[in-house]
């Protein structure tokens, strides 16, 4: 019999599981170092985390970014103003256009043009921009949704955001990256029919946000899954500089868009929903409140929206319409002068920031006289967000840090620039 | 509104204020590096300041600063500072923002950490030593955030390439681009 | 337009008749059962959330389900710029890849690096591993993305992918190895 055992021992380099005791044959409890990522489905950019677990339990965790640094500063400062404008749209890709917007308003600041753009160029920036924040949410609550388990409403938000996609195809030519807006405004007006197109997509997304709603928020599974999961304090959110849905579902209520109101909000109606014990159900419950606050925003705008130029009437600016391009020499000059130059922004440094799908999202500009940008920071919320995102994974699960990514909202072009 | 903040604050620090400017909306105060963490926790422990929230930590490179329309005399020389190193800070009470700036020399680019006074410019102050090289004295975890460990240099500087890879792998198999390759010529050439 | 049509149909007829009924069969199986494994980083995931979706289904091509694990994948989609810290994962995840594998490289940044030529995204995903096809696009449409699926199951079904050419090459040396032994 003991040779046996020994023999066993021999060959497997350790003791049998019948032959060892009750003490011994306890799970050794030696912290473990699991990886996840960069390419990892739960991810919803392409981060790493190495996790050291006790079990299951997380003690710790080393959050990795970086994986998608595709130098938005330093290829901006080799491009002119107008040529960082797809830069911009590559940032928070899900919502692009608020991304050209807040690079159009910090170059507008530095050339004094706040506030001086024409009431129909504003409103179409505020329509796009809502627009984009719906397609933010939608993409966030449904990718989330799925790596809960929940396919159906991520088909759903999908179908949703397909209607908008094709909205904004109409209006700018591209699905996803649209280098809409330009310095002083927009760089065409919005097509025809555009408001029978917008109220007939939006009376087709109120009914599927009914219905996730019902698919999701009063479903046991999903409300054991994020109820109580990465809870932040109020104190915490503001200390670790979180904005946007993340700090509100904290209670800490700051909308850029109310607070240091900017283009035409302040003639528009909406509220701000706010949280409490800042976990994933709260934020859940915050984006899909933002969802129909955007589709309210967006029905004033249609109401409101005044005729006039898209775009503000200055030559050092603007670029000529190509009817006068094509046919005197002064115009076809200064379009040459616009796209070889650049718009010649007087030296200064200035930062402009607006409410993103994320949160505050702003740009430090610094320029130097020429065309190009001398520095062109991007204040990214999801960085941010991701650096806390460390202390929310704290003593949790594995299985937890799923829910707590997805809404955390990491969009890894905003995170990495 | 800010206006005030500023005035307080050249009250309250005399000798840490080199100036303070106001320009685009935007409040900024000059600080001497040495007094900047006393700086800081006064401006977030003050009630009357409160700035709890941070906003961001950058660093600008002057070193190609030639400003058009400008005297020669503001463009960048050897005497100047190279590095300024910016702190945008708000407050959630007050709703009131200022930007605080150091100016450091190229060839000490360090400066006291912030990173305990508020917790978000933990991650934002490796960023800008990951880029700029900026060494922040009492950071925690000061490594690269953005590039991996082996990258030599910093790439936001001025005077590194943009085009510069380091790169970690490459196929063993893949074809040379001779114009931007010389070195590896073809047998052929020298006959 | 309707007459170029038929020429070529009738020119694959041609060419299909060639071969062997039952030579056929292992390789169109392969091609309208693909299991991808999304390698997702950038702004092209939003398109490839788009295909997957019920308006541009890519189920309708056998290729819906994403396996996440590249040990049970046959084609890796690169979805978006590859970065140099990327690059080993990406190649460590293509070694675990069994034959026969193909890749796609979606997007113009995964193709050549796109607008990005700074020193850290890779100019293109074939700097690592051997691509098969190439999405041009920033993003793609999603209509593109099915016409590249298209082109890479006719490669498939032809035999003319990077792995299987791999594989009939490893076959002919071996062949022609045992049979200088002989």
């Amino acid at each position: 019999m003991a040779d046996a055992q020994s023999l066993k021992q021999l060959v497997l380099g350790r003791k049998d599981v019948q032959d060892m005791s009750d003490e011994e044959s306890e799970l050794p409890p030696e912290l473990m170092t699991v990886n996840m990522g960069p390419s990892h489905p739960a991810m919803h950019g392409t981060v790493r985390i190495v996790l050291t677990v006790d079990g299951e339990k997380i003690v710790k965790s080393d959050i990795q970014p970086g994986y998608l640094h595709r130098c938005f500063e330093k290829e901006s400062e080799y491009a002119t103003y107008t040529q960082v404008f797809p830069y911009t749209d590559r940032l928070n890709y899900v919502s692009p256009m608020i991304n050209n917007v807040g690079w159009a308003m910090a170059v507008e600041k530095l050339l004094g043009l706040t506030g001086k753009l024409p009431r129909r160029a504003e409103y179409i920036r505020v329509i796009v921009s809502e627009m984009s924040r719906m397609t933010d949410h939608l993409t966030c609550i449904g990718a989330s949704a799925m790596e809960l388990g929940a396919f159906t409403p991520f088909l759903y938000f999908l179908k949703a955001r397909e209607w908008l996609y094709e909205l904004l195809e109409k209006i700018s030519g591209a699905r996803l990256t649209h280098s809409y807006a330009r310095v002083g405004g927009v760089v065409k007006d919005l097509p025809l029919d555009f408001e029978a197109d917008l109220t007939l997509c939006l009376d087709k997304i109120d009914p599927v946000i009914v219905d996730v709603e019902k698919m999701l928020l009063s479903n046991k599974i999903f409300y054991d899954r994020v109820v109580g999961i990465g809870a932040m304090s109020r104190e915490d959110a503001i200390k670790t500089g979180c904005v946007g849905p993340i700090a509100r579902a904290a209670g800490v209520d700051y909308d850029v868009r109310r607070d240091f109101p900017y283009s035409v909000y302040p003639e528009l109606e909406f509220d701000v929903p706010l949280g409490t014990t800042g976990d994933c159900y709260d934020r859940y419950l915050v984006r899909l409140e933002e969802l129909r606050q955007c589709a309210r925003i967006l029905r004033q705008c249609m109401r409101q929206i005044p005729e006039g130029a898209f775009v503000v009437d200055d030559p050092r600016v603007a670029m000529p319409p190509k009817k006068d391009a094509y046919n005197t020499i002064e115009s076809m000059i200064r379009h040459f002068k616009h796209i070889v130059d650049g718009i010649r922004v007087p030296p200064g440094e200035a930062y402009a920031f607006l409410e993103g799908g994320n949160g505050e999202l702003g740009f430090f500009v610094v320029a130097d006289g020429t065309g190009r940008p001398y520095k062109a920071y991007c204040r990214s919320p999801s960085f941010v967000h991701l650096s806390t995102a460390s202390q929310l994974i704290h003593d949790h699960y594995i299985a937890d840090v799923v829910p707590i990514f997805g809404m955390i909202n990491m969009i890894g072009g905003e995170c990495d620039k | 509104m800010s206006q005030k903040v500023l005035a307080a604050l050249t009250a309250a620090f005399p000798d840490a204020v080199v100036r303070t400017g106001s320009a685009h909306d935007d409040e900024t105060a000059w600080i001497k590096r040495e007094e900047l963490l006393a700086v800081a926790t006064w401006l977030r422990d003050d009630p009357a300041m409160a700035f709890d929230a941070p906003v961001f930590c950058t660093c600008i490179d002057w070193i190609d600063w030639r400003p058009v329309g400008r005297p020669v005399s503001e463009h960048w020389s050897e005497t100047k500072p190279r590095f300024t190193v910016c702190y945008q800070l708000r407050s959630v009470a007050h709703k009131h923002r200022i930007r605080l700036e150091v100016e450091l020399p190229e060839h000490d680019p360090r400066l006291p950490s912030l990173a305990d006074v508020w917790p978000a410019f933990n991650w934002q102050e490796r960023e800008t030593f990951d880029m700029y090289g900026i060494r922040f004295d009492g950071h925690p975890d000061l490594r690269r955030i953005y590039l991996y460990e082996e990258f030599v240099g910093y790439p936001l500087r001025k005077d590194y390439p943009k085009e510069k890879r380091q790169p970690l792998v490459r196929r063993d198999d893949l074809p040379v681009n001779p114009l931007k390759a010389p070195h590896a010529r073809h047998e052929s050439d020298n006959k | 337009m309707g007459l170029e049509l038929s020429t070529t149909r009738l020119e694959d007829a041609a060419k299909w008749a060639k071969q062997s009924k039952l030579a056929r069969v292992p390789e169109w199986g392969r091609k309208f059962s693909l299991f991808t494994y999304p390698f997702v980083t950038a702004c092209c995931g939003m398109e490839f959330m788009s295909v997957a979706a019920p308006k541009y289904d890519i189920a309708r091509f056998g290729a819906e389900f994403p396996r996440f694990s590249p040990r049970q994948s046959d084609l890796l989609m690169i979805v978006g710029t590859i970065t140099e810290k990327q690059g080993p994962a990406l190649k460590r995840v293509y070694d675990q890849m069994a034959e026969p594998k193909w890749v796609i490289a979606f997007g113009v940044c995964a193709s050549t690096g796109g607008f990005y030529q700074n020193y850290h995204a890779m100019p293109g995903a074939d700097q690592v591993i051997p691509v098969d096809v190439y999405i041009p696009g920033c993003p793609p449409r999603p209509e593109q993305v099915l016409d590249a699926l298209m082109m890479l199951m006719d490669r498939i079904q032809d035999g003319r992918g990077h792995s299987q050419l791999r594989l009939k090459r490893d076959q002919m040396i071996a062949s022609a190895q045992s049979d200088d032994g002989q």
